[in-house]
C-alpha cells in the first residue's frame, strides 16, 4: 500500500502594504496601488490652485499626461485634525494623489477582514477592510474611495470653467484694443 | 404541565448598565472579555466607540449605554461579545458592561412579549429576583442595517489577495 502523500496546507497569500501616517492616524495602502511617492516641495512646480467651495479637501491639481490628478488632503478627506504634509502618494488606477505625513514602513498583511457591518456610513466607501498587525488594528484604505464619481465630476467641472475664463482672458489680452488701458491724450 | 412550563424557559445573560440590568437572549451571546484595548480609526457612524481585537478577529465596540440609561460608562468596563443579525448574516459586536456581580449571570426564566407601546429596542420582558428587566434587541440598539448585508462583503475575515 502507498502511503497517503502528507496534506500540505496551501501557503497564505500575502499582500504588500505601506502604512503611513495622516494627523498621527496609522492607515495601511496596498503597495500595488501606489504609483508614485514624492515630495511635496516636488509637487508645487506641477500643481495648479483649483476652488470648489464644496470640496475643501482638494486645493490642487497636477496634469500627468492626458489626465488630471486631483490632490486629495487626507486629513481632511478623514477629518482629521491639520497636519503639514510631506509626502504625496500618486495612486494607481485612479485620478488620486494623497496628502500625508509620512511614511511607517512596509510591511506584508495576510488577512484583511471586511469592515464590520456595524460601519454603516461614509467609512465602507473609505476603506477595504481592517488588518491586524503586531497587536494593533490598521485601516486598509480604498485608493478608489477618496473622491467619489460624482465629486469628480464637480472637480472636473471647475477645472474646465477655470480654463475657459483663462482662455477667455488670453483671448481679451489677444484682441487689439480689447484690453488696451493706456491713456492717450 | 411541567413539561409545558419548562419548554417555555429561556436562558438569558444579564448585564449591568449603571444602576440597571438588561438581558440579552444566551443564545445570542458569545463571551465575557475583560477590558481590553481599543482601536479607533476615522469614520463617521457615531455609536461605534472603536474595535477590540478579539481572538483574531476585528469586534466593533457599539456603546449602548447613552441609549439605555443616558450615559457613558467611564468605569472599567468589560465586553459582552454579542452576535448581531445583518439580515442573513451574523456578526460579532462588543458591548461594553460593567460585570453582574452575584450569582445570576446566567437566568433562566419565561419571556413576556412587548406591548405596541414599548421601545424599539424591547424584544420582551424578563420578571427577575423582583426586578422588570428589558430583554434588549441587539438590531435595534446597534448601527447598521439589515438590507445592507447582501450588499457587502461577507462576515468572515477575507484572506488578502496580491
Amino acid at each position: 500500500m502507498r502511503p497517503n502523500s502528507p496534506i500540505k496546507a496551501p501557503a497564505a497569500r500575502t499582500e504588500q502594504i505601506i502604512l503611513f501616517r495622516v494627523s498621527g492616524q496609522l492607515f495601511a495602502v496596498s503597495s500595488a496601488s501606489v504609483q508614485e511617492v514624492r515630495g511635496v516641495d516636488s509637487l508645487s512646480g506641477a500643481a495648479k490652485e483649483i476652488s470648489q467651495p464644496s470640496l475643501r479637501k482638494v486645493k490642487h491639481v497636477v496634469r500627468r499626461g492626458e489626465n488630471s490628478v486631483y490632490v486629495v488632503n487626507a486629513a481632511m478627506h478623514f477629518g482629521l485634525p491639520p497636519a503639514p504634509a510631506a509626502l504625496v502618494f500618486v495612486l494607481r488606477r485612479t485620478r488620486t494623489a494623497l496628502l500625508i505625513d509620512g511614511i511607517e514602513k512596509m510591511t506584508t498583511m495576510t488577512r484583511l477582514q471586511a469592515l464590520p457591518l456595524a460601519f454603516c456610513h461614509e467609512e465602507r466607501g473609505w476603506y477595504r477592510g481592517l488588518t491586524a498587525l503586531d497587536q494593533s488594528v490598521v485601516p486598509v484604505v480604498k485608493p478608489d474611495g477618496f473622491l467619489t464619481p460624482d465629486e469628480l465630476f464637480l472637480l472636473d467641472a471647475a477645472l474646465s470653467q477655470e480654463a475657459e475664463a483663462e482662455t477667455s482672458r488670453l483671448a481679451e489680452d489677444a484682441a487689439p484694443g480689447g484690453q488696451d488701458t493706456s491713456i492717450t491724450q | 404541565m411541567t413539561l409545558i412550563a419548562e419548554t417555555e424557559l429561556q436562558s438569558f445573560v444579564l448585564l449591568r448598565l449603571g444602576d440597571r440590568r438588561f438581558a440579552l437572549a444566551a443564545n445570542q451571546i458569545a463571551e465575557l472579555v475583560p477590558p481590553s484595548r481599543i482601536f479607533r480609526f476615522p469614520h463617521h457612524t457615531s455609536e461605534v466607540e472603536g474595535v477590540i481585537l478579539r481572538r483574531g478577529r476585528i469586534v466593533p465596540v457599539c456603546d449602548v449605554a447613552e441609549k439605555l440609561i443616558g450615559k457613558v460608562l467611564k468605569s472599567r468596563r468589560f465586553y459582552l461579545i454579542a452576535q448581531r443579525c445583518y439580515g442573513a448574516q451574523t456578526e460579532w459586536v462588543a458591548l461594553p458592561v460593567l460585570p453582574v456581580t452575584g450569582d445570576c449571570e446566567l437566568i433562566n426564566a419565561e419571556m413576556t412579549l412587548p406591548s405596541d407601546t414599548d421601545a424599539p429596542h424591547v424584544s420582551g420582558w424578563l420578571s427577575h429576583a423582583g426586578d422588570v428587566i428589558e430583554v434588549l434587541n441587539l438590531a435595534s440598539l446597534t448601527p447598521g442595517s439589515s438590507e445592507l448585508a447582501s450588499a457587502t462583503a461577507p462576515l468572515q475575515p477575507l484572506e488578502a489577495r496580491p
